[in-house]
C-alpha cells in the first residue's frame, strides 16, 4: 500500500508526496493541523490542507524572510514576526546577537504546540530568551504600537482563511504606524506564476505602496511551495534594500547559511519579465 | 412541536429526489434551459426555484408542507400565527395596516416611521397621526416614541384604529412596547410593529422584548436582515386571539404574487430552524462580538460607539446590543464619510451611514477576523483622515401640518415648483433627511417656512435627502391648488403636537 499526501496548488493542478507516516491530525479552533512524515521532505506540517514548511527545504524561505531584512539593516534591535509559529522564522533571527527584542504573535497556539513537540528543528527558534510568544490576531496585535519595531515579518498564511485581515490596507497601515523611522516590513508574498495567488499578491502590494516609499520583490525558490518559485515584499520607509546593503559588515558576522549569502542578495532583487509586468499593472 | 424538522425544505428536497418532469412553469427546466443562469447561481439553486405544485404546498392557500411550516414559524416566535411573506418586510408592514385599518380611519405612528408604512396609508388611505420620537441631543439619532407621548396622542385620537411602532428603529433603539400596548388595548386600538431590524430579539438572551411577547397583536419581521433566509423573505406574525388569521391571508392575498419563490420560502424555514435550535447559543455569540467591537472601538479614541448606557426608560426604553452604531463627530468626520472610506480603500461595506453616526449591523454570519478588520480599519481612518471634532447639527422636531390625507394628496393633480418658492404648498411627495431619519415633510403636509428651511439647510450641509421625485432637489411636487378636494375625514384631529 502506499500513502500519499496532495495538494491542489490549482483546481487543475496536484502536488503530491509520498507519507512513511502520518504523525499527527488536529483541529485547533482557527484551523486544520496536520504533521506527516516523508522520504523526500523529511517531517511536514499543513494548515488546512497546504503544506507550510518541510524539514529538508525549509531554510530557503525562512534564511530569505529573516537574513535579507537584516543584512539591509544592521541595526535593527526590535523585531516582530507575525504568523510563524513553526519558530523558524524566529530561529533565524535570534542568530543575531545586536536584536534586543523578539515578539511572536500567532492567533493559533495549537501551531506553536504542536510544532514544539513534532517540528524541533524550526521550534528550537522559540527557546531564545529574547523571544515573546503572544497569541493573539496580527491584526489585533498591531494596532496598540507606535513608532516602536525596527523589523515586521509577516510570515503568514495564505490570504485566504486566517491569514486573510494580513494581507489588507488596514494591517499595512498599522504595521507603518508602529515601525520606528528606518522601519522594514516583509511579507510572504505568494507566488507569481498561478493567477489566484498572483492576483492576491498584486492586491496586496498595491495596499502596501499606499503606505511605503520603498516597495521592492524578490525570490526564492523553494521546492514545496505552489509553482516553487515564490515571492517576498520588501517595504520600508528609508532603506534601500539593494544600494543600502553593507555586505561586508554582514559577512563579518559569521553567520552560516545554506541558501542566503550577500551576493544573491542582489540578484533576489532581479525578476523575471513576466514578473516585472505583473508588478508594473497591479490590476 | 419539532423545531428541528423543516418541512418545505424537506418536501423540495423529496421533489428533487423524484426527478420530476416538468411540463409547467418556470420555463428554465430546472435550469437546463439557461446554461448561463445555472452556472452562475449553481445547478442545486435551480432546480428548486419551481411552481407551486401538490407536494410543495401553495403560499395562497396553503394546506400541507407551508402550513406546516408556518405552524412551526409560529411555535419559533411564540405568535398565534405566522404568514411567510415573499415580497419583503415592505410587504408584511402593508399587510398589516391594511389589516386592522380601511379608508378613512386614522393611525397613530411615530414620525421616524419607515417609508414603507406612510406608502401603506397611500394605498389604502388611512390617516396619520403622528407622534414626535424624540431626538438624542448628543448622538443626533431619532428615539422611540415615550409612552407618555403616545398615551396623549391616544387621548386626543379615541377612534385611532391603531398604533404603530417601531421596535427596534434602525440604531437599535427600542420603546416601552408593554406600556405602549396596553395603552393601546385599553382605547381599543391594535398595536403594530415594525420588527423589520428585530428578528433576533426573539431568540436571544439579554436582548429588548420581542413585540408580540410584549403585547403586539401584529409584526412585521425581517428574517433576511438578522435572521439569515434570502433577501426578500419576511414573516407577518398575529398576536393573541383577536386579529382572524383567515382575514390576514385574504388581505396579503390581495397584493402578494400567486407565484411566491420557494427559494425564498425555503430560506424562511431553514433560517427558522437554525434560530429556533441554536439561535440562542449563535447570539450569545453575536452580542458578546458586538460587545467586543464597541470596546475596541471605543478604545481607539474619538469614536463613540454606544450601547446600552442611553437608555433613559423614556424615550429609550432599551437597545439592541447587536447594532454597532458608531458616534463619528469627534473625530472631524460625518457617519457618511466614514461609510465610504470604508467601503472604497478597506473593501467594508457597512449598513448606514449619516451626518453624526455610521452602523454596522452584526449577525449570525459574523466571524471575528472581519470584526478586526473592521476596528483596525476604523482605527486606521481616524489616523489617517481624522480632523478636530465637529459639533452636532441642532435638529429640533417640526411638527407636521397634516392637510390632506397622504392618499388624496398622492393621486390629486399636481404640478413641480422649485424648491425654494413652495412655501405654504401642500407637498405631494415625501422628502425624508438624515439625520435624524424622520421625513421633513409627507405626501399631505402643508410645506412650512420651518421645513423648508430644514430641508434646505439639510442640502446645503450635504446630509442624505431622499424621497423626492427630482432627485437633484431642485423641484418638488406639491398639490396643484384650486382643486375641489375633501376636507380632512370627520373627527380626524391630523395636527396632534405631543
Amino acid at each position: 500500500m502506499e500513502l500519499w499526501y496532495t495538494e491542489e496548488h490549482t483546481p487543475n493542478v496536484r502536488f503530491s508526496i509520498k507519507i512513511k507516516e502520518q504523525i499527527l491530525s488536529v483541529k485547533s479552533p482557527f484551523q486544520q493541523i496536520d504533521v506527516f512524515d516523508s522520504e523526500e521532505f523529511g517531517r511536514f506540517f499543513t494548515l488546512d490542507g497546504a503544506i507550510m514548511l518541510t524539514q529538508h527545504d525549509e531554510f530557503i524561505y525562512h534564511e530569505m524572510i529573516a537574513h535579507v531584512p537584516m543584512a539591509a539593516n544592521p541595526s535593527i534591535r526590535s523585531v516582530l514576526v507575525i504568523g510563524g509559529g513553526d519558530g523558524g522564522t524566529v530561529r533565524e533571527i535570534a542568530r543575531y546577537r545586536a536584536v534586543e527584542r523578539v515578539d511572536l504573535v500567532d492567533i493559533d497556539k495549537m501551531v506553536v504546540d504542536v510544532c514544539r513537540e513534532h517540528l524541533p528543528f524550526t521550534a528550537i527558534g522559540l527557546e531564545d530568551g529574547r523571544v515573546r510568544l503572544h497569541f493573539e490576531d496580527g491584526l489585533k496585535y498591531i494596532r496598540r504600537f507606535a513608532d516602536f519595531y525596527d523589523l515586521i515579518i509577516v510570515d503568514s498564511t495564505d490570504p485566504f482563511g486566517p491569514g486573510e485581515g494580513l494581507f489588507t490596507s488596514e494591517f499595512y497601515g498599522n504595521c507603518f504606524k508602529a515601525l520606528t523611522e528606518r522601519g522594514i516590513l516583509v511579507n510572504q508574498h505568494e507566488n507569481p506564476y498561478y493567477e489566484n495567488y498572483s492576483r492576491a499578491m498584486r492586491r496586496a502590494r498595491a495596499h502596501i505602496k499606499e503606505f511605503f516609499p520603498i516597495c521592492r520583490v524578490y525570490q526564492a525558490h523553494i521546492p514545496t511551495y505552489p509553482s516553487g518559485h515564490w515571492l517576498f515584499g520588501f517595504a520600508s520607509k528609508k532603506i534601500d534594500p539593494v544600494a543600502d546593503i553593507d555586505a561586508a559588515a554582514w559577512n563579518a558576522l559569521g553567520i552560516e547559511t545554506r541558501y542566503y549569502n550577500t551576493d544573491l542578495h542582489a540578484g533576489a532583487f532581479m525578476l523575471p519579465s513576466y514578473v516585472r509586468q505583473q508588478l508594473e499593472n497591479p490590476s | 412541536m419539532n423545531q428541528n424538522s423543516a418541512p418545505l425544505h424537506e418536501a423540495l428536497e423529496r421533489y428533487r429526489g423524484n426527478r420530476v418532469v416538468p411540463f409547467d412553469v418556470p420555463g428554465h427546466k430546472q435550469g437546463r434551459g439557461t446554461p448561463e443562469l445555472t452556472k452562475f447561481l449553481g445547478k442545486q439553486c435551480l432546480s428548486v426555484d419551481v411552481n407551486s405544485m401538490k407536494p410543495l404546498d401553495n403560499l395562497s392557500y396553503p394546506t400541507s408542507a407551508i402550513r406546516d411550516a408556518e405552524a412551526l414559524a409560529a411555535d419559533a416566535f411564540g405568535a398565534h400565527s405566522a404568514f411567510f411573506m415573499v415580497g419583503g418586510t415592505t410587504s408584511a408592514v402593508q399587510a398589516m395596516i391594511m389589516s386592522v385599518c380601511k379608508s378613512g380611519d386614522s393611525i397613530i405612528i411615530p414620525r421616524n416611521v419607515h417609508k414603507s408604512a406612510i406608502n401603506a396609508l397611500i394605498l389604502c388611505g388611512v390617516n396619520p397621526i403622528y407622534v414626535d420620537p424624540g431626538v438624542h441631543s448628543n448622538l443626533g439619532i431619532s428615539l422611540g416614541m415615550s409612552p407618555s407621548g403616545v398615551e396623549a396622542a391616544i387621548r386626543a385620537n379615541p377612534s385611532a384604529r391603531a398604533v404603530f411602532v417601531n421596535n427596534p428603529t434602525y440604531y437599535g433603539i427600542c420603546p416601552d412596547m408593554e406600556r405602549i400596548a396596553s395603552a393601546a388595548h385599553a382605547a381599543g386600538m391594535a398595536v403594530l410593529a415594525d420588527e423589520a431590524h428585530g428578528t433576533h430579539f426573539y431568540f436571544g438572551d439579554g436582548l429588548p422584548p420581542p413585540a408580540i411577547r410584549a403585547g403586539a397583536d401584529m409584526s412585521a419581521i425581517s428574517m433576511h436582515k438578522t435572521g439569515g433566509s434570502l433577501t426578500q423573505s419576511s414573516l407577518l406574525l398575529t398576536g393573541g386571539g383577536k386579529i382572524s388569521p383567515d382575514y390576514v391571508r385574504t388581505i396579503i392575498n390581495l397584493t402578494q404574487t400567486t407565484s411566491a419563490s420557494y427559494l425564498l420560502m425555503s430560506s424562511i424555514d431553514i433560517a427558522r430552524k437554525a434560530l429556533a435550535t441554536g439561535g440562542r447559543e449563535r447570539l450569545r455569540e453575536v452580542r458578546a462580538l458586538a460587545e467586543y467591537a464597541r470596546n475596541e472601538i471605543n478604545g481607539i479614541g474619538g469614536y463613540y460607539a454606544f450601547s446600552g448606557e442611553i437608555i433613559n426608560g423614556h424615550d429609550i426604553a432599551d437597545f439592541d446590543g447587536t447594532k454597532l452604531s458608531v458616534h463619528t463627530l469627534k473625530i472631524g468626520l460625518a457617519g457618511v464619510e466614514v461609510y465610504d472610506i470604508l467601503r472604497d480603500r478597506y473593501g467594508i461595506q457597512i449598513e448606514f451611514g449619516d451626518m453624526s453616526n455610521c452602523l454596522a449591523i452584526i449577525s449570525v454570519g459574523d466571524t471575528h477576523y472581519n470584526i478586526e478588520r473592521l476596528v483596525s480599519s476604523l482605527s486606521e481612518i481616524k489616523r489617517l483622515d481624522g480632523k478636530a471634532g465637529r459639533s452636532l447639527w441642532e435638529q429640533e422636531y417640526i411638527p407636521p401640518v397634516v392637510k390632506l390625507s397622504p392618499r388624496e394628496a398622492f393621486y390629486a393633480e399636481r404640478e413641480a415648483l422649485p424648491l425654494a418658492s413652495s412655501c405654504g404648498q401642500i407637498s405631494s411627495e415625501f422628502i425624508m433627511c438624515y439625520p435624524p431619519g424622520i421625513p421633513l415633510v409627507a405626501p399631505g403636509e402643508l410645506i412650512t417656512r420651518d421645513a423648508l428651511d430644514h430641508i434646505l439647510y439639510a442640502k446645503k450641509k450635504g446630509s442624505l435627502i431622499m424621497g423626492p421625485q427630482d432627485m437633484t432637489l431642485e423641484n418638488i411636487f406639491v398639490v396643484k391648488q384650486d382643486q375641489n378636494l375633501g376636507a380632512p375625514p370627520q373627527g380626524f384631529d391630523p395636527v396632534f403636537q405631543g
